[in-house]
């Protein structure tokens, strides 16, 4: 860390200076883009004064693409040249995706590089693309829109991901933004983006929750703000989850209704389109009439009620009120401590979504600004105070950690360095030593999850530490510290203090760690908790023993003959070998036991050998002639 | 919730606002800097802010600004040498799992 020196009052924030930036909200079903102009947040629209560009990116046979409005309107035409909701395929394996039977992509599953499986790409007209590139066809077109707004080149822009998106799916993010000629300032939740926009226009102190159920995730954060600052308390979410999700529904109840099965492509593309249309006529009316006609020329025409969309999709509802609650549980708050419940997305819009919260936290959701704009309009606050346009001290972001980060130990057992929940920036240290006696190098394997043992979480990263001096075990310092950047980035260095070599790895995307494993990730350590204390203690204890079995054996070795008769021998040879036959079983009670009784059976040859070296420094006294 | 110095470090303070003549005290705290996270913010402070909160070390008048509080709270002001180059340097006193927050706010 750089040495400071005191400045003068006021004299330490950057020069103001006037920068075009813009704040983007890549969603699953639309994205927009927003900047601050005169002071004041707002959603730049195209030339026909649209805010919301559909993510729907469409290739041709002759490489050229189409994105937003037009390529949505060919989706039933050429369903496998059209992709929508691509966010679902960021930074994931196809063994991530789960079902696609229901999918009319051509899926190809990259090579794996390394260890990390690879993303999915998806076979279009116009070749093999990955979903990095679709995102980054959507970002090009939101640049050209802000560049031409704003008349001039943007110098960067934050762009918001769920809360819950992992490593790999930020940098493919990152990378989506890199291929469109966008500079990131910054990867922002999406949560706390609507935080700041409310925060802002409605500043309050006190806790709220952010409920934000979009095209195709759901995510929930605990905010508190006081005095200016906001700091999330707590996330959780679902990331297969959202409007998306409540269309599929509508879809389901009209091939039931309608006896059909097996639709082709198109037929499939149609009816969820007319499936989502009926889902927004019924916020405002009571029922609405479906009609649509099949490639067979069959002609569908369903009347649905509102309240049998409501009895169908119930249960979709209320699969967002557990991460929830789980994330009212981390932040160790009740619903009476919740001042406020802000709404984002477009499908909040939803009545029986906005009854089913208000009856969960007892109070109507702020539905004041539109859920659809409220995530790029904070967007666009915080990329405007990073461009530097305004004074940053003005207010500050804290955002978390959403699963522990920590490093493998003698054992297979975790250590913690990052907790979750843990605000980032964020870098912690910790320092470890050796194991062996003239260990010269180190393994340094990086972990995320909240269990004890290392084959429970997920593997991140492995590198090794070499070089580093033979000393007794327990000699060495080796620091080890873990920094996340402002955008979840995680890099993790080792260091010997006494020589200062270091190694250090910037956790590369490993495609593959999905919400749904993170969520079952996190239920897990709460439902092992007691497994977990058990197998630390066995493991703990296991590894006490060998040592001490090595240290005992190294001992006889060296003195056992000159020091011992053959029955003071036997008697810990007797206590090795019961302490050998005990490691065989899992019962570290017993374990534990067997290590004291050969701690104890070696008492006075420990004496003796102390005895030994000690008189060999001082001329031939025992040590308990010594006076001390 | 505190912020301290080392009488090391108060000493220097001390100097440097007998050397400047005017002033109530040091204010610390952080500002956003770019994408690269958090930067510190060391400052003379001629005039208390309503909303600042108020600590004493040494002898120093430490001031912070309560957005700030969260980055800073519990962290000791330390002056050290490194080299030709010397100044101050935030330090956590908590041992065993040594913060690096200088590494975290680092520009």
């Amino acid at each position: 860390m750089a040495l400071l020196q005191i400045s003068e009052p006021g004299l330490s924030t950057a020069p103001h200076e006037h920068r075009l930036a813009v704040g983007i909200d890549l969603g699953t079903t639309n994205s927009l883009v927003a900047t601050v102009r005169n002071g004041i947040s707002v959603v730049l629209n195209d030339a026909d004064g649209r805010a919301l560009l559909p993510s729907v990116v469409r290739y041709f046979a002759d490489g050229s693409v189409q994105v937003g409005e037009s390529a949505q309107a060919a989706q039933s035409e050429d369903p496998t040249n059209t992709i929508l909701s691509v966010k679902r395929f960021m930074g994931r394996g196809l063994g991530d995706i789960g079902d696609i039977s229901g999918s009319p992509y051509r899926f190809v599953d990259a090579p794996s590089t390394g260890q990390a499986p690879g993303m999915v790409q998806l076979r279009t007209a116009a070749g093999v693309k990955s979903p990095v590139e679709v995102s980054s066809e959507i970002l090009k077109l939101l640049r050209a829109r802000a560049e031409e707004a704003l008349g001039g080149e943007l110098v960067g822009a934050v762009i918001t991901v769920p809360a819950y998106f992992d490593d790999a799916q930020r940098q493919a993010t990152k990378d989506a933004a890199r291929l469109a000629g966008i500079n990131v300032l910054r990867l922002l939740n999406e949560p706390t983006a609507a935080a700041i926009a409310y925060g802002l226009d409605n500043a309050a102190e006190g806790v709220y929750a952010v409920y934000d159920l979009g095209g195709g995730t759901f995510d929930v954060s605990i905010l508190k703000l006081s005095r200016g600052v906001f700091e999330v308390l707590a996330t959780n979410g679902n990331s297969a989850l959202g409007g998306d999700d409540f269309d599929h529904r509508i879809y389901c109840w009209l091939l039931e209704k309608n006896n059909l099965s097996a639709l082709g492509a198109s037929d499939t593309r149609l009816l969820l389109t007319r499936a989502r249309a009926a889902k927004e006529e019924l916020t405002e009316h009571d029922e609405t009439r479906v009609t649509a006609i099949l490639r067979s020329g069959e002609a569908i025409d369903t009347v649905l009620a509102r309240r049998d969309f409501h009895a169908m999709s119930q249960n979709l509802v209320e699969r967002t009120l557990q991460p929830v609650r789980r994330a009212l549980r981390d932040a160790g708050l009740a619903v009476a401590d919740i001042k406020g419940v802000v709404m984002v997305g477009g499908a909040t819009r939803m009545p029986q979504v906005q009854r089913a919260v208000a009856e969960f936290f007892r109070q109507a959701p702020l539905t004041n600004l539109d859920p659809d704009k409220v995530v790029a309009l904070g967007a666009a606050i915080q990329a405007n105070v990073l461009a530097g346009n305004r004074s940053a001290d003005d207010w500050l972001l804290l955002d978390v950690i959403p699963l522990s980060l920590g490093i493998e130990t003698m054992g297979g057992l975790t250590e913690k360095i990052i907790p979750r929940n843990s605000t980032i920036p964020a870098a912690r240290a910790q320092d470890f030593t050796t194991f062996k006696d003239g260990q010269t190098a180190m393994s340094v394997h990086v972990v995320q999850g909240e269990r004890e043992l290392v084959s429970d979480c997920r593997s991140l990263a492995r590198f090794e530490l070499r070089g580093i001096p033979p000393m007794v075990a327990g000699a060495a310092r080796i620091r080890i510290t873990f920094q996340v950047d402002a955008d979840g980035l995680l890099s993790v260095s080792a260091r010997e203090q006494g020589t200062g070599v270091e190694a250090h790895i910037t956790v590369k995307p490993s495609y593959g760690l999905s919400d749904a494993e993170i969520a079952r990730m996190l239920q897990d350590s709460s439902r092992h908790a007691q497994d977990d204390m058990q197998a630390r203690a066995l493991r703990e204890h296991q590894v006490e023993a060998n040592q001490l079995l090595e240290a005992v054996q190294n001992a006889l070795e060296q003195d056992g003959a000159a020091l011992l008769d053959d029955i003071g021998q036997a008697r810990i040879r007797d206590g090795m070998d019961g302490l050998r036959a005990m490691l065989q079983t899992a019962d570290h009670p017993a374990i534990k036991r067997a290590i004291t009784q050969l701690n104890d059976a070696t008492v006075a040859f420990a004496q003796a050998r102390m005895d030994k070296s000690v008189s060999r420094a001082l001329g031939g006294r025992k040590l308990t002639d010594l006076e001390v | 919730m505190a912020i301290s110095l080392t009488e090391n470090a108060a000493r220097h303070v001390r100097n440097f606002m007998a050397k400047r003549g005017k002033g109530v005290g040091l204010r610390v705290g952080v500002r956003t800097s770019g994408c690269s996270g958090m930067a510190y913010k060391l400052e003379f402070a001629d005039e208390v802010a309503g909303d600042d909160l108020k600590f004493e070390s040494c002898g120093v008048t430490v001031l912070v600004d309560p957005k700030s509080l969260p980055y800073v709270d519990g962290m000791e002001l330390d002056y050290t040498r490194e080299g030709l180059n010397e100044g101050f340097k935030f330090k956590n006193p908590n041992v065993k799992t040594e913060c690096g927050c200088g590494e975290s706010f680092g520009v």
